[in-house]
């Protein structure tokens, strides 16, 4: 008995092979593995957000006129009647207010971005955490920095572009911030806006660059993120029968078509419910952009408040005048300088680790965030100087909703803003170590079971039980490294050696990383813990390098 | 306990005093493999949750047209809540089916996929190398420096064809010296904005604030550059005690009777500056709390300001308006490198 | 008639047309000018409690012929609409001496307040209470209000009048619930630190539609709940709690082995 719909499905399989040879495709890809783990699934929910900003950015576009042109408005909205202003704000108010479901797209939209971001930072924290830059990834950790800035760009020239009072402040804030840059300044503002600010090109200009220049980067920025991970294949945290020569896991299809794709439809309902239950940027109640006016809680969106609070937080007495012209330091340094420094230090840490490990391995095995203190460490400060500016950003707030001074804010955060990274630092490499150690304890002597047994000669003891090989590997499987050593200064003959100095540094760095150290358990060390298989006795611990 | 070697920090002990990996862990049964009824259990869960996905679609689709967002805040609140809530749950029931299916019936034996190494073979790579070698042999560049320079000239070259007509004309006329000049001149009156009414000088008392723009014929205040020159001119007029005011020798004649006026944009970056306290007399900037002192100059006290608040001198007409003497002696708003030259 | 013509060169006569020429003047005064007095006219018992009440509460501070001294501002010529609204709103009397006055709970009933203001009054001419017609938030207009609004107060007190802060732990208080006679108040007397907006800066109309735009705002939003309406803060906020708290907790639940 044949049916026909085999055949059918047969047939055009066949036809299109015979066209594009896409049969060895689908053998490799098909049934690809990918590891199972929650914390894969948060650069897809940065993936889908962007497919939302897609889908509900294209519905938009039909409607937002991106245009300086006046216009009066008469609508629904009462306290705009007959109000004069520029075609982007009116189509924005159209759209939300008499396009059926206009509302409903732009704030899925604007969730989407926020929440875009939010995932970007949250997946970033995860690669780090778990040395997923490591080679061979590190282009791809480059190619995903590069797609955070885009996405900050993306966000910008979209919030923008409704000409609105709160944004225009920030368009004001940006041509500042360019004005101050020395020699060329005053020219770029010009270049910017077309002439003088506001002008009547900016909106347009920032639509053109939200709408097609960010998302065709974007778009081709993600290929490439997606083709090394094709190409690497997925990294797997540590655990039995995992190794830097295979991945475990479970097959494309079916398993990761329904469950990535299932995530797919849960981020867009979970942002759908968000733009159904949740008002966000009502900027009818800004008004159209003016230069005059001004809210009090004048901030960007949640992504850019660490150059806002970066700006509020630099005192104003370093702006300098040399030989007649000015250097306005007291805005370069919060706008250029702090986010250059934050960026640098994201894109060179993975080219810093492997210098200072001298380790070219492939690794496709995650690190577990104790296993590495100082890299952990830093990662957590610089969290928080992050936190610190975004917290700064949103001083004034604070200040309203918690009854405190203004002032008084600012001043501790500027101070916080050097302290609390070094404190978080120590304290979280301090962490660490003493995971590390508790890891130990718990591999030499095994779970406390809470059971006390009396031997006939009065001694007490807790019984211990052994842990499982699988929860022993987890512990003992990770290399600590060890600080660099370097070729002595001179030779054999007594020549100095060239670049020494520089090994020097690098050694110093290295010390840094890595002289504070727990080693993983060794069976040797298992064996002299041990007393016998059951009942252990609370024997020395073995020595403990540290 | 470390062996030493002279380019590697890593740990790798020549001793293999480590311990083995113990495998892939055994796979443990689900309620779904064993159990036939389970399984139909999240067979009947799964098409319950698609179904729900369904219902979802055909009430967004009624809501659609049947809610129309009408011309209240409420009507569109509700409007908008109808067909978002909808619309999630036909999303909802697909995302949440899937998964279920995926994590409660679909196969979840572990699978151990070989990875290969990514470096091409040493034959790969020697073939490569050959192939370049062989194409450069053929292009006949040989030693041939002049045509090497050219073409690479040319190519560097070519893009300012582009470059230099695009960045010049996105720049419109360059002229950044009409950032020295605002509307205000000498004689020109001051009236509040948005209305543009002038103002008395008798109509402020002691802690008043007026937000000031120059007079301009409606024309004007409803044309496409009003918002540019209005981003130069805004200016904050402020009536104190004569007794709270401190003023150098030459600007006194800048204000008249305890009436100052300043430029409403701020040195920092360019927000208007607008809360005015009027028990301190103090300026704060609600970007980035810069803080001036009205009384004193409107010097900064506080905040990420350098310089004060250009003053805007004024006087009153024959009439008793408040008027302009003069445009802003320095260019107003933040700084920029030519700024004082 | 007789008897009226035969006292017209009566001594007392001048007397007798004074009055009635002032008594007709003021009627028709009082008849057609525009009326920025309140509906109950203030008694001489009224500015005789006032002084009590005055005396117990407030003359510590103040001093007793309202003087004021120091850190502490005259009342002369404040106005029956300062006291109003001080004493209306429970800033007076001052919880503790500073430049911000929390609004608290009234200690005055609405009695003992217009007997305050009586007294106030009474001491200068200043800002009297609004009329119901001068703070009918029906009668202004919404889109003028929120021009004035934005260009005058959304810089303190946010674009929706939700509050912000200003310098040094002051800040300018929520208008949520505010009253229109109270709202009108502010504006005219300039409290603490908000600036002065007498009529000739801000006219009674404007006010009104100052007014209007308020009220309006307290319809809520379009596009759901308010989170606040303190801006980009909140939102990022709540994007991060809920949006990726929801789908981290989702995440979790995917990599999760099924029972």
């Amino acid at each position: 008995m044949t049916t026909t719909t085999p055949s059918k499905a047969a047939a055009a399989a066949d036809y299109l092979d015979q066209r594009t040879g896409i049969g060895v495709v689908v053998k490799n890809f098909a049934r690809k593995v990918f590891p199972d783990h929650w914390s894969f699934l948060l650069g897809e929910i940065a993936l889908y957000s962007f497919v939302v900003l897609l889908i509900t950015g294209f519905f938009l576009t039909m409607f937002f006129v991106p245009s300086m042109g006046l216009t009066t408005y008469h609508g629904p909205v009462t306290a705009m009647d007959g109000q004069l202003m520029s075609d982007a704000f009116a189509s924005t108010l159209r759209l939300s207010f008499e396009v059926r479901g206009g509302l409903l797209m732009r704030q899925i939209h604007h969730w989407a971005a926020l929440l875009f971001m939010a995932a970007i930072v949250t997946h970033m924290l995860r690669v780090f955490f778990t040395g997923a830059f490591r080679k061979p990834r590190e282009l791809n950790w480059i190619v995903g920095c590069v797609l955070m800035i885009l996405g900050l760009a993306a966000g910008f020239t979209g919030y923008s572009l409704p000409d609105d009072v709160l944004s225009g402040n920030g368009l004001r804030i940006t041509d500042g911030v360019v004005k101050s840059i020395p020699i060329i300044g005053s020219y770029m503002s010009y270049f910017i806006f077309g002439g003088e600010f506001p002008g009547e090109h900016i909106i347009p200009r920032l639509f053109s660059m939200h709408v097609m220049v960010v998302p065709a980067l974007i778009l081709s920025f993600v290929a490439i993120h997606l083709l090394f991970v094709v190409l690497h294949k997925h990294t797997q945290y540590p655990g039995g029968g995992r190794t830097d020569k295979n991945v475990v896991g479970f097959p494309l299809f079916p398993v990761y078509v329904a469950k990535a794709g299932g995530f797919f439809f849960i981020v867009f309902g979970v942002l759908a419910l968000m733009g159904a239950t949740m008002a966000i940027n009502n900027v009818w109640n800004y008004g159209p952009y003016d230069p005059s006016p001004v809210s009090a809680g004048a901030q960007p969106d949640w992504y850019m408040l660490f150059l806002e609070g970066s700006l509020r937080l630099m005192p104003g007495q370093a702006e300098v005048v040399i030989g007649g012209f000015t250097l306005s330091l007291n805005i370069l340094i919060p706008a250029v300088v702090i986010p250059g420094l934050l960026f640098t230090f994201l894109f060179v840490y993975p080219f810093v680790e492997a210098r200072v490990t001298r380790d070219d391995r492939e690794h496709h095995v995650l690190d577990r965030p104790r296993n590495v203190p100082v890299r952990t460490g830093l990662g957590v400060a610089f969290l928080t100087a992050f936190i610190i500016l975004a917290v700064a950003g949103s001083n004034d707030l604070i200040a309203t909703h918690f009854h405190m001074s203004l002032n008084s804010i600012t001043w501790a955060l500027r101070v916080l803003l050097f302290v609390g990274p070094v404190i978080t630092f120590w304290i979280t490499k301090r962490i660490c170590l003493s995971l590390q150690r508790k890891d130990r304890e718990l591999v030499l002597h095994g779970h406390e079971t809470g059971k006390i047994v009396r031997f006939a000669n009065g001694e007490y003891i807790e019984v211990h039980r052994p842990l499982t090989e699988q929860e022993r590997w987890l512990r003992v499987n990770f290399d600590a490294h060890k600080p660099l050593v370097i070729e002595p200064a001179e030779d054999s003959r007594g020549v100095r050696r060239k670049g020494y100095k520089q090994d020097v540094r690098w050694q110093k760095l290295s010390r840094f990383f890595y002289e504070d150290r727990v080693e993983p358990v060794r069976p040797s060390e298992l064996h002299t813990a041990h007393g016998h298989d059951e009942l252990e006795s609370e024997s020395s611990p073995a020595e403990l390098h540290s | 306990m470390s062996e030493l070697k002279t380019n590697s920090s890593d740990v790798t002990t020549t001793s293999e005093d480590r311990f083995t990996d113990p495998g892939i862990p055994a796979h443990k049964e689900r309620m779904g493999d064993t159990d036939p009824a389970a399984a139909k259990r999240a067979e009947r869960q799964s098409s319950a949750l698609f179904t729900i996905s369904i219902i979802g679609t055909i009430v967004a689709l009624v809501v659609y047209f049947a809610i129309r967002p009408g011309d209240s805040v409420a009507s569109v609140r509700t409007a908008n809540f109808a067909l978002g809530i909808s619309i999630a749950f036909a999303l909802l029931g697909i995302g949440l089916g899937a998964i279920h299916w995926a994590k409660a019936l679909m196969s979840d034996h572990e699978i151990a996929e070989e990875r290969h190494v990514l470096k091409s073979s040493d034959e790969d790579r020697t073939g490569a190398l050959e192939a370049l070698e062989a194409g450069v042999k053929d292009s006949n560049i040989g030693r041939r420096t002049v045509l090497k320079g050219s073409v690479v000239t040319a190519l560097g070259l070519f893009p300012l064809t582009i470059a230099v007509p695009l960045v010049s004309s996105v720049g419109n006329d360059w002229n950044v010296s009409k950032f020295r000049h605002t509307l205000w001149e000498k004689g020109k009156r001051l009236t509040t904005d948005p209305a543009g009414r002038p103002v008395k000088a008798s109509e402020l008392t002691v802690g008043s604030v007026v937000h000031i723009i120059p007079e301009v014929s409606d024309e004007e205040r409803k044309s496409g550059e009003w918002i540019t020159e209005k981003a130069k001119a805004v200016v904050l007029l402020v009536r104190l005690d004569p007794k709270d005011l401190k003023e150098s020798e030459e600007r006194k004649s800048w204000s008249y009777d305890g009436i100052v006026a300043y430029s409403k944009i701020c040195t920092h970056v360019g927000c208007p500056v607008a809360l005015y306290e009027q028990q301190t007399h103090h300026l704060l900037c609600p970007c980035h709390q810069s803080t001036f002192d009205v009384a004193n100059g409107a010097k900064v006290v506080f905040g990420p300001a350098k310089r004060p608040l250009p003053q805007l001198p004024i006087t009153v007409d024959d009439e008793g308006y408040l008027v302009a003497q003069s445009d802003f002696t320095e260019p107003i708003g933040p700084s920029y490198w030519e700024r004082l030259k | 008639m007789k008897a009226l013509a035969a006292r017209r060169h009566h001594r007392f006569t001048p007397v007798v047309i004074v009055m009635f020429a002032l008594l007709v003047v003021g009627g028709v005064y009082a008849a057609f000018a525009p009326s920025s007095a309140h509906a109950d006219t203030a008694t001489n018992q009224d500015i005789e409690e006032g002084h009590k009440l005055f005396l117990a509460n407030c003359a510590t501070c103040h001093g007793a012929n309202a003087e004021g001294s120091d850190n502490v501002p005259s009342l002369i010529g404040v106005g029956a609409a300062a006291v109003d609204f001080q004493v209306g709103t429970g800033r007076m009397p001052m919880q503790a001496s500073g430049p911000q006055a929390q609004a608290k709970p009234a200690q005055m009933d609405k009695t003992q307040t217009r007997q305050l203001a009586a007294y106030v009054a009474s001491l200068g001419p200043g800002p009297s209470i609004p009329t119901a017609d001068q703070v009918d938030p029906e009668q202004g207009s919404v889109s003028n209000g929120a021009a004035i609004f934005r260009t005058n107060c959304a810089m303190c007190h946010n674009a929706v009048g939700a509050g912000g802060a200003l310098s040094d732990g002051k800040f300018a208080p929520p208008l949520t619930k505010t009253s229109p006679t109270h709202i009108y108040e502010a504006m005219l007397t300039g409290p603490q630190s908000m600036p002065v907006f007498n009529n000739g800066t801000l006219t009674s109309e404007e006010k009104r539609d100052v007014i209007a735009y308020v009220v309006e705002q307290r319809e809520g939003s379009a596009g759901g709940i308010t989170l606040g309406s303190l801006g980009p803060v909140s939102e990022g906020v709540w994007a991060w709690v809920i949006g990726m708290g929801v789908l981290i907790g989702a995440a979790v639940w995917i990599g999760a082995k099924s029972s």
